[in-house]
């Protein structure tokens, strides 16, 4: 039995696009597509095969009302399809879709996210999700948010920032393996210390790159999973938390809905080998691992993490598809994805990934 | 097609939003006006400055309001070297955590210190309140280094005070984005730029766009082949509007009608114009009005309106599945 | 359905109205949770996962609100999930919602649905700028109307029955304490005389604009066995959907909510809708949406839904009462109607719909749709454990 639901579900498939700084010559339907197509392709399936489609986006990063109902034409949605879509990133579609499968009314799902966001300013438009009485109209943008975290980090002793800088240096080097990384190397850590603040005690390196992409993953369960795939990345468990919204009320050196999002995923009952960690700055990779209780032998982010590639809404679930991909490969046997959504790591979801038969 | 010949324009979105507050937030928000800061106690009681109705820890109704000191602690800042519209400061100015005296928690905000040099954690603060005080966060224009030297300015008398409760706050959000047509819709905007209407097949189902949308819905493939279209078609239906709102760029009542060009497998919506709009019908046989050749540009408006061409009425047999 | 039966113990909702000036954005929704933890006795401690609804952002300004409103919702230190399918959100969270306790994932969760749509306009949300348009298209009503003139064109409906579903439906909020619009005077003339809006729709015809929010609360079958008030028991539950537009899409009667219907009638065992349903709370936010509806959902042959209006078949005391609450026509906060929807279906069969209760309600339908008619959402429910 899984440490999560009831029926075993695995990941079977995962695309995603080349990210990028911005993708002007293509919108939201022409980015999406290509991944679509590919994830159902490299399975040999269609849109009729797919009991249940989720998608992951946000209106306010394309400055769309219902952005998503023209992403749906990239699915081929006839003869009608059982879909349904959140307003997060897509590592919550593939909650939803996760759940679906364990009601039993489906048994394959296609989940996918994408956010362009080249379009806007993102700073200014992710200062939108804040208190809209007591934050909001002070438009405080989402680095200097990050920041304050940073600082609260280092004065209690958590990281240095010494230490970010080698989580930059070493996310962006390990990104040179990833083709589909939009930053994929980096200068040695004292080299990037000379480099002034950004947003103090943040630097450059410490931020995520601004990034347009998207992805796409499919879930299968039990037999249908071992039909269309070698070694299936099993989801052993899958949850998600929240913490307070304000970060006025939070302790912000510490992830309390990781910590018990971890224990209700099961992280700690077995020994993990690779953790793909949605940590958009480099301080928040030190409160995530200290949060899940991942040791030094687990290596983390191979894929570069947010650090090397950033596509909003897409990010997290590019997390759990970077690391299924690593368990169906064989390179690893247990991995751990989180994903992150709101200011400082307001909302955590982890998801344990174990190959096997 | 290349980045630079995909078409992009500005997008703006903005509108003066308008936010009842509620009686505890209202009380906050009063006291801000008449230049004090207060928390609300919860049942353990710790006191949370700004208030919150609702306790994060326990989801109990709060309602015990308190004041708090103007001077507190920075717990956390940040450095803003290049200030942003609608920030609270123009010059570069640190944003911070603040816990005011008698407040267990904190408050965000902007502190004038200066430089970063200026700035520490444990550091204390005193609030310089807005000489224009409405019941805004923003009453607190920032704050700034307690200093041993100066006392604090206090709170500026209001213009029109007044005893009535703040239950109200407007804030307007103006975000701007540049929004990319896609290369579907830009290879259509090239060709009415010359006065074609191109649309586009699907290579499955064979059934021809437009406008073109990049993919075909129901195959979910991309459509590329071009087929040239006449700027002549039916109405398949239509209706008359005669609302106006906020951001309506057409004068009313005109008929919004859906356009089925002849060779289309779907139609598009157009204005319909130069028929009284109650003899407008459906199988009504229209054409395209062109702007001035020296107008043309890459936008559906190069089409101003869709007039009838005085032929009969397609039947509704020949079209009726179209609608 | 899934493994686990679900039954629906607690229902709240606020007072609908253009604007509720007297509460804050978190303030609305406790209001509608508060009153939903009340009607099941339970606390916020009780409550395992929250599942929010709402339509698009822009409305309120403030980007994935729930992350904000958290706290009002008791979700600190639990899951919380944000659905948004345009218009039938509120329909397709309590499906989300229900799928929790299905699947066994959750004992009980709170699902609920909003909107403070004063905090702008409804009409400015709806009809943002695109660059390279002519922005034609003027809002809801705008899109809907001229697939409206399809139908009756299809059916040859006489021109009226519009405005026997909208007198019928605000006669009917009438006695819905908590609807939005309460109009004593209306009468069929009013109606015919009110302002065209987009012909053929009449200002009578068509939604307010409202604040609001509804709240349910669901259980696993033994918190429905527990409950002190009767439950509502979930019978079956589906979403569909299809492209906005396509070659040869019939708009008037979308093959989505044809399939969306058959998947929870055949999950219910509801063999003729006609007259195993009891009574259904269906998405009507504009007039000739009830007898395309009719059709859509399988209770009237085609072409012919427009004869249960003029029957008085839909009217409360005919044989399938549609919308005895007021429906999506009397109150319409648009991220919650969909959840009104099925929260009034769950009441009905509970016996606790009060003066608008129809009697003997055994099977109810809650349905919602959004998008260009291409979103659908739908459950039904019984007094009896499936």
């Amino acid at each position: 039995m899984p440490t999560s639901g009831s029926r075993e579900v695995a990941v079977v498939a995962f695309a995603q696009t080349q990210h990028v700084r911005r993708l002007d010559d293509s919108n939201e339907v022409e980015m999406v597509m290509p991944v679509l197509h590919e994830v159902k392709a490299s399975l040999g399936v269609e849109q009729r095969d797919i009991d249940f489609t989720c998608s992951g986006s946000t209106d306010y990063l394309a400055g769309a009302a219902f952005s998503f109902v023209q992403a749906l034409d990239a699915v081929g949605a006839w003869p009608p399809i059982a879909e349904s879509h959140v307003e997060a990133d897509g590592a919550w579609a593939l909650y939803e879709a996760w759940v679906k499968i364990q009601t039993g009314q489906a048994d394959t799902a296609l989940v996918y996210a994408y956010g362009k966001s080249s379009p806007g300013s993102l700073r200014d438009v992710l200062s939108r999700q804040l208190d809209p009485y007591h934050q909001a109209p002070l438009w405080p943008d989402s680095i200097a948010l990050a920041a304050l975290q940073a600082r609260a980090c280092l004065d209690a002793g958590v990281t240095t920032v010494d230490e970010m800088a080698g989580i930059a240096a070493r996310s962006r080097r390990a990104a040179a393996a990833n083709p589909f990384a939009l930053l994929r190397s980096s200068e040695e850590p004292d080299v990037l210390l000379k480099e002034p603040e950004l947003a103090s005690p943040l630097r450059k390196h410490d931020c995520p790159p601004i990034t347009d992409g998207a992805a796409a993953i499919v879930l299968a369960a039990g037999d249908r999973a071992r039909e269309l795939v070698e070694r299936p990345a099993w989801i052993d468990g899958i949850d998600h938390r929240t913490d307070a919204h304000s970060i006025g009320v939070r302790d912000l050196t510490v992830s309390d809905s990781t910590r018990i999002a971890g224990e209700k995923a099961g992280v700690g009952s077995r020994p993990v080998d690779v953790a793909e960690l949605h940590a958009p700055f480099t301080h928040q990779e030190v409160v995530l691992r200290r949060a899940l209780g991942l040791g030094d032998g687990v290596d983390v982010n191979p894929s570069g993490g947010a650090l090397a590639a950033n596509p909003m809404m897409a990010a997290g679930l590019v997390r759990i598809g970077e690391a299924a991909q690593r368990v169906m490969r064989g390179e690893a046997q247990r991995a751990v994805a989180h994903a992150t959504s709101g200011p400082c790591l307001q909302q955590n979801l982890v998801c344990v990934l174990e190959g096997g038969t | 097609m290349s980045t630079s010949e995909v078409l992009s324009a500005p997008l703006v979105l903005e509108y003066p939003f308008r936010r009842t507050v509620g009686v505890v937030q209202g009380a906050f928000l009063t006291g801000l006006r008449d230049g004090k800061v207060l928390g609300i106690r919860t049942t353990d009681g710790r006191v949370l400055c700004p208030p919150v109705e609702y306790d994060p820890a326990t989801g109990d109704e709060l309602t015990e309001l308190v004041e708090v000191g103007t001077g507190g602690v920075v717990t956390t800042w940040s450095w803003e070297p290049e200030p942003r519209a609608h920030q609270p400061l123009d010059r570069p100015f640190a944003w911070a955590l603040i816990r005011l005296d008698g407040a267990d928690t904190t408050m965000l905000h902007a502190v004038d210190a200066g430089s970063p040099e200026a700035m520490a954690t444990g550091m204390r603060v005193r609030v310089r309140w807005a000489d224009e005080r409405s019941g805004s966060i923003t009453d607190i224009a920032c704050f700034e280094p307690e200093s041993a030297d100066t006392d604090p300015t206090p709170p500026a008398p209001l213009e029109h005070p007044t005893d009535e409760p703040v239950k109200l706050i407007e804030t307007p959000a103006r975000l701007e984005y540049r929004f990319t047509a896609g290369q579907a819709t830009t290879r259509f905007l090239h060709g009415i730029t010359e006065k074609r209407i191109l649309g586009e097949r699907c290579g499955v189902c064979g059934k021809v766009y437009v406008p073109p949308r990049g993919s075909c819905p129901t195959d979910g493939v991309a459509t590329s082949e071009q087929v040239e279209l006449p700027a002549r078609g039916i109405v398949t239906t239509f209706c008359v509007v005669n609302l106006q709102f906020y951001g309506q760029a057409m004068e009313v009542p005109y008929v919004c009608a859906t356009v089925l060009l002849d060779g289309a497998d779907i139609g598009l919506f157009g204005l319909v114009q130069e028929i009284p709009f109650d003899q407008v019908r459906m199988g009504m046989r229209v054409e395209a009005v062109w702007v001035d050749d020296e107008e043309l540009g890459p936008t559906m408006t190069n089409i101003k309106w869709w007039k009838p061409t005085g032929e009969p009425d397609a039947p509704y047999e020949s079209f009726r599945e179209h609608v | 359905m899934g493994k686990e039966r679900v039954a629906v113990v607690g229902v709240g909702q606020t007072k609908y109205s253009a604007t509720r000036g007297d509460v804050s954005l978190p303030g609305l929704l406790r209001e509608a949770a508060r009153n939903s933890l009340a009607d099941a006795e339970l606390t916020w401690a009780d409550i395992d996962a929250v599942v929010v609804g709402k339509a698009p952002d822009f409305f309120e300004g403030v980007m994935m609100p729930e992350l904000y409103l958290a706290d009002a919702l008791g979700a600190v230190g639990k899951p919380l999930l944000r659905v948004h399918t345009a218009g039938s959100v509120g329909g397709s969270t309590a499906l989300v919602a229900a799928s929790l306790v299905q699947a066994g994932i959750h004992r009980r969760v709170l699902t609920i649905a909003f909107e403070k749509q004063s905090e702008s306009e409804a009409m400015w949300a709806l009809t943002l700028p695109i660059p390279f348009q002519m922005p034609l298209v003027a809002g809801a009503g705008g899109y809907f109307a001229p697939h409206i003139r399809a139908y009756m064109r299809r059916s040859e409906a006489p021109d009226y029955i519009g405005i026997l579903v909208a007198l019928k439906d605000r006669q009917n909020a009438l006695k819905n304490p908590l609807a939005h619009l309460h109009e004593p005077e209306i009468t069929f003339d009013s109606v015919k005389d009110s302002l065209m809006l987009w012909d053929p729709l009449r200002y009578s015809e068509t939604c307010p604009s409202s604040d609001g929010a509804c709240a349910m609360i669901l259980t696993d079958e033994a918190g429905g066995d527990a409950a002190t008030k009767p439950p509502a028991w979930m019978l079956g539950g589906a979403m569909r959907s299809e492209p906005t537009m396509f070659a040869g899409r019939d708009q008037v009667n979308p093959q989505g909510g044809r399939d969306c219907a058959a998947d929870v009638y055949k999950q219910a065992g509801i063999d003729n809708p006609r007259q195993d349903v009891d009574v259904a709370e269906i998405y009507v936010p504009f007039s000739w949406y009830e007898p395309m509806w009719m059709e859509n959902l399988g209770f009237a042959p085609e072409g012919t839904g427009w004869k249960m209006v003029e029957e008085g078949a839909t009217q409360m005391d005919g044989d399938l009462p549609i919308n005895p609450s007021g429906g999506v026509l009397s109150s319409n906060p648009i991220g919650a109607s969909g959840m009104i929807r099925f929260a009034e279906s769950a009441l009905q069969v509970r016996g606790m719909a009060g003066e608008h209760q129809i009697d003997g309600a055994r099977v109810a339908i809650g349905h919602a749709y959004g998008g260009g008619s291409q979103f659908f959402a739908m459950w039904a429910v019984g007094s009896q454990k499936p």
